[in-house]
């Protein structure tokens, strides 16, 4: 009886350790070499696998980051700086800081200045709609406001608001992934700076129709009139195709636009004050009768100039 | 005799043919036109004449903007008015020439008689260079320039040229008056298509619900014969009532036996489809000089006051043809442009007919109420419906899911001809086909990207 046990212990021992060497020679053999930092950067990744980067997940972006020679096209927008310090720490690279971004809606043509001119009772998809035709208000480029972006966000940053029937960004939650603006069939939400302390100016419209034909879909569009252009001092707004852009890398979000804006389609937000109109228009005003004068006074100097070569 | 028809899926909608006993009825000239540059599948055409030019009817006013384009007429005499972004039927702004009617002077060389010429060129350069000159498109709704059509690939052959008076479309009836009202003409256009093809057979196939029409077309046809011998060959076959029996495919392969591979053409298994309107246009063109000005458009529906087949000029807007018939109907909650089935709602009734308007239905809200979506217990009806032997309940689930345009490929999403039978046959109710076709449309556009980088790599 106990030689059968013994032998039954020698056998299985004897097994597992031919087995065990075996294994072990499978694994050298087929060993798959792997860059170690490639853990060591998913680690510090934020795990989130959104796909902001523009690759399939963290490990993707990882092993992309890895076998750059430098970090200047990878960049993790969810992470954003700070995650990418920790990635170059570990590389040995150095990054390019990038200013925080943030998804903006840039349609502000609530149910109240846009009227309905039809019902919609397709399929509550905003790309199904987009491809069956312009949507049920007289505003060809705006939102749709069935909430494919909604259903994009991975981090329940967007949510539809009931009364405006627009998506609103919590810029708490946004990482600034994307997702968002590649949902929209519209086009109509852009990445763009937080700005210092979160204040930040843009143009809440992208109708690219003439002013009458928008004025009459939404009371609350670009008109393309070019008032914002004109007042602007740092050359940062441009009208476009019958739109007004402003270029955030020019901002230096004085107000002006926004205050002289005749629709409200500029908006400033994250501002400490409200926005005092009157003030502004008073201080454009002065300015210009002094840039007027200067003008004058400018035009007299040159006029006088030739009577004296005459003299 | 069994009666013919295509293999796979199809249903059978009512046929409310309500205008089936309405004369075309000429509508008279607008006071403006409105001619968009996009009346065709391809490129817009490009505008030849300016603000404030005085256009004759039959005038040509756009040229094609590139290969699949075609030339684009002015409708009516006048002076052009504005050359500006206009919304179309689905309420995106589109370029469109504004035209203000003045009397209705025709262009010299158009002969506007209502004689037969029943003699034709044989010389197919001729044809087929007046068609292209006329602007005639596909008038069964896809609206593909005709003379793309007619000029098949080399090596293609054709073997037989089918004209498509099926007009499976609930309602619809504009192509059966014009069969019934203009038999000679479509015969003499078929043998003008089948001519520049150079192709001895041609069918003219109509479903078996109008057999005045395959009565009138055979004895068209046993008249003609004895005229000229360009008349042999042509041959009326009914078959058996079936949507979508009008689609392309699934005409060949009712007339033909034969199925065209998933993606491929007609002419890839030797045959040319073209609508009845289409022929129609073919012999104004080449007997007639006559460029496509107007289109037999139907307007009908149960609660319109007036049921018509009326001839209209392109452009006309459709404010103007509602008036006419005795206003908007208080209880239409859709108008749709085309059939029930495939039609596209008009979301903007200021819009203007276009080369390839059929129709105008009005339908109320209890008919065009959807039911409320239940879950797919997999029955398979709509699998079963399918003409193009899809499973529309896969599409559906791929298409939900996002991102599995690999997946919605290689279960052929791209072969849907958007009939929609699935969405028809469906017992829960669900928007198959509103999913389907824009997942669709984005395959398509990963396939055509594709075939446009592999061209660039070829270079």
């Amino acid at each position: 009886m106990s030689t059968t046990i013994i032998w039954t212990i020698a056998i299985i021992a004897l097994l597992g350790l031919v087995l065990a060497v075996v294994l072990y020679l499978v694994a050298e053999r087929f060993k798959v070499v792997e860059d170690p930092r490639i853990d060591e950067v998913e680690k510090v990744m934020p795990g989130a696998n959104c796909g902001g980067c523009g690759f399939a997940g963290c490990r993707a972006f990882a092993d992309a980051a890895v076998k750059a020679p430098n970090l200047d096209n990878n960049y993790c927008p969810v992470g954003g700086n700070e995650v990418m310090k920790k990635v170059a720490a570990i590389l040995g690279y150095e990054i390019k800081e990038k200013a925080p971004m943030v998804a903006v809606v840039r349609c502000n043509g609530s149910c109240e200045a846009r009227p309905r001119i039809n019902d919609y009772d397709g399929y509550a998809s905003c790309r199904v709609k987009a491809a069956l035709y312009s949507g049920d208000t007289g505003c060809s480029f705006g939102c749709l406001g069935c909430g494919d972006c909604v259903a994009a966000c991975q981090f329940g940053a967007i949510s539809m608001d009931p009364a405006t029937g627009l998506p609103v960004v919590d810029q708490e939650k946004c990482t600034a992934c994307g997702a968002c603006a590649k949902a929209c069939p519209k086009g109509i939400i852009e990445l763009r700076p937080k700005g210092p302390r979160g204040m930040r100016m843009y143009v809440s419209c992208v109708n690219k129709e003439k002013g009458p034909a928008v004025k009459q879909a939404c009371a609350n569009a670009c008109i393309g009139c070019g008032i914002c252009q004109k007042t602007c001092q740092h050359e940062a707004v441009v009208v476009e195709n019958n739109v007004a852009y402003i270029d955030p890398a020019k901002c230096k979000l004085c107000r002006e636009c926004e205050a002289m804006c005749p629709t409200g389609a500029i908006h400033g937000v994250n501002f400490p004050k409200p926005l005092d109109k009157d003030a502004i228009k008073a201080r454009i005003k002065e300015r210009n009768a002094k840039a007027a004068e200067a003008a004058k006074a400018a035009a007299a100097a040159k006029a006088e100039e030739p009577k004296k070569e005459e003299a | 005799m069994s009666r013919r028809t295509f293999s796979m899926g199809g249903v059978h909608p009512a046929d409310n043919k309500i205008s089936r006993d309405c004369k075309i009825e000429v509508l008279p000239i607008p006071d403006t036109v409105y001619i968009h540059l996009g009346q065709h599948i391809g490129a817009p055409a490009k505008p030849i004449v300016a603000v404030g030019d005085k256009v004759k009817v039959g005038q040509p006013i756009a040229e094609p903007g590139g290969f699949v384009s075609a030339y684009i007429h002015s409708s009516v005499s006048g002076t052009v008015k504005s050359i500006a972004p206009r919304k179309d039927l689905a309420g995106n702004p589109q370029m469109c020439i504004e035209i203000a009617v003045e009397g209705d002077e025709w262009m010299e060389g158009i002969d506007t008689s209502d004689t037969i010429v029943t003699d034709f060129p044989d010389d197919a350069k001729t044809s087929l260079e007046k068609i292209k000159a006329a602007g005639i498109v596909g008038l069964g709704g896809a609206t593909f320039p005709t003379h793309v059509k007619l000029m098949p690939p080399p090596g293609k052959k054709c073997d037989m040229l089918i004209i498509n008076g099926c007009e499976c479309e609930p309602y619809l009836t504009s192509d059966f008056r014009t069969l019934l009202e203009k038999g000679e003409q479509v015969a003499i256009g078929a043998a003008i298509i089948k001519n520049v093809l150079g192709v001895d057979k041609a069918t003219i196939a109509i479903e078996d619900n109008k057999p005045e029409a395959i009565k009138h077309m055979n004895e068209v046809l046993t008249n003609l014969r004895k005229l000229s011998s360009k008349y042999a060959g042509i041959s009326v076959m009914s078959l058996m009532k079936k949507y979508p029996e009008g689609g392309e495919k699934q005409l060949i392969d009712a007339v033909m036996h034969r199925q065209v591979k998933s993606g491929g053409l007609p002419i890839d298994v030797g045959a040319v489809v073209q609508n009845v309107a289409t022929a129609l246009a073919v012999y104004d063109a080449v007997q007639k000089n006559k460029p496509i000005v107007d289109n037999s458009v139907t307007v009908t529906g149960e609660c319109f006051p007036k049921q018509a087949n009326l001839l209209v000029r392109v452009g006309t807007p459709l404010k103007y043809i509602i008036d006419y018939l005795g206003g908007m109907p208080a209880d239409a909650v859709k108008v749709i442009s085309g059939g029930p089935m495939m039609g596209k709602a008009i979301a903007n009734l200021d819009a203007a007919t276009l080369k390839g308007t059929s129709a105008l239905l009005f339908l109320t809200a209890k008919q065009t109420a959807r039911g409320k979506e239940g879950n797919c217990i997999r029955c398979g009806k709509c699998a079963e419906a399918c003409p193009m032997g899809l499973e529309p309940f896969l599409l559906n689930r791929l298409s939900r899911a996002g991102g599995m345009l690999d997946e919605l490929e290689k279960n052929a999403v791209q072969d849907c001809i958007e009939c929609g039978c699935c969405l028809y046959s469906c017992p829960a109710n669900i928007p198959l086909l509103d999913v389907i076709r824009q997942s669709k449309a984005q395959v398509m556009g990963v396939i055509k990207a594709r075939a446009a980088a592999a061209a660039a790599a070829k270079k």
